[in-house]
């Protein structure tokens, strides 16, 4: 099992990290619609929130482990790609990085701007960095137009992917599924 | 020379209408000697309580006249503080003040009748789009001059809002269905 990612393909730590993710940032931002219209005598009415919280920090956290992580990793060989693919790819994958930290730092600020901490399940607290009462309505608007700009390039990557896929016949996909063909 | 009983009733009048020229005075939000402060039941257990945090306001008050005075309070709806960020974005959404349609609320005195120290203002609240008339039980605290030159007046009123006078719908339950206002104001004499 490759840990590390290869010329030839991504090992399990960047395949793992990348279907968490997938799976938590949707899951996310279907969350954060669902909590922000529930009643007030809805049973999940403080439990949403606060799962939307603590999952949104173990999200910065494991964002900031994967970028570190593919800083510290070759990147496998996009030659099946065109050259304005593989600028585009290029561009969507380095832009998925601050608009995440940007979405769940707006999201932290927000949630702190009164000074309280956010408590992360019951496991941990983070503190208030920055307590600046007000802030959270422009926090707040960032968040929410982060989040849907979010699911327009995951929409966009998920297509370019599907069409490198089925159209294309490349490994693209699959690579991020399966990993390398030698391993 | 003999004055008519015309011209005497004319000058009588004349004599009693002079005086009532009302001093203005700025509610002093400057250095916050001025709140907007407000309660509602939290689920029939306790009262939470906020204030809006911005505003501006100025009343006309004459000692001699007080009948003939004036308010008027322009709020900054977005300043809503609870003291608690996630609620007070919550209050500033579409389920409450709806501050990105709606960023101020006023309010504009139409009558003020005054009964020793207590007063009944009625008047214009506009708020969350809706205009209506309310009443506001306030009482004077005191005035005179201030320390450093000016001349003060000081008031306090109460007044209850139902939420859906103001088709402020989002249901808190039986018992949060009113907001209790408490308005603290001092104006300095311009």
């Amino acid at each position: 099992m490759q840990i590390r990612d290869t010329a030839s393909g991504y090992g399990l730590t960047t395949r793992a990290i990348h279907w968490i993710m997938a799976v938590a940032i949707i899951g996310m931002y279907v969350l954060g619609l669902w909590m922000v219209d529930l009643n007030y005598y809805s049973p999940y009415y403080q439990s949403a929130p606060n799962l939307h919280r603590s999952v949104g920090i173990l999200l910065l956290i494991l964002l900031t482990v994967r970028f570190g992580w593919r800083l510290a990793n070759v990147h496998p060989a996009d030659d099946e790609l065109s050259t304005a693919e593989r600028w585009a790819a290029k561009l969507v994958h380095w832009g998925f990085y601050p608009l995440l930290f940007a979405l769940m730092i707006s999201g932290y600020l927000m949630s702190t701007a009164d000074g309280r901490p956010i408590e992360v399940f019951d496991w941990f607290k983070v503190p208030a960095i920055i307590e600046d009462k007000g802030m959270e309505k422009t926090a707040g608007e960032i968040h929410e137009t982060l989040a849907n700009i979010t699911m327009l390039v995951v929409l966009l990557h998920a297509i370019a992917a599907l069409k490198h896929h089925f159209f294309d016949r490349s490994r693209v996909l699959t690579r991020m599924l399966s990993g390398s063909p030698k391993s | 020379m003999k004055l008519s009983a015309a011209s005497l009733a004319l000058i009588a009048a004349l004599f009693s209408a002079a005086p009532v020229i009302a001093a203005d005075y700025v509610i002093d939000t400057d250095r916050a000697h001025a709140s907007i402060n407000f309660r509602i039941k939290h689920l029939g257990f306790s009262w939470l309580t906020g204030r809006f945090d911005k505003f501006k306001g100025t009343f006309a008050f004459d000692e001699a006249n007080p009948d003939a005075s004036k308010v008027k309070v322009e709020i900054d709806t977005d300043s809503v503080n609870t003291n608690h960020a996630e609620r007070d974005n919550h209050l500033r959404g579409k389920d409450f003040l709806d501050t990105a349609k709606f960023p101020t609320a006023t309010f504009e005195s139409t009558s003020v009748k005054v009964d020793g120290d207590k007063a009944t203002i009625k008047g214009n609240l506009t708020l969350h789009g809706v205009t209506k008339e309310i009443t506001i039980d306030a009482a004077r605290v005191g005035g005179g001059s201030d320390p450093w030159g000016g001349q003060r007046e000081g008031f306090t009123g109460t007044t209850t809002l139902p939420l859906k006078d103001f088709d402020i719908n989002f249901n808190l339950g039986p018992a949060s269905q009113a907001v209790d206002l408490t308005l603290e104001v001092e104006g300095v004499r311009q």
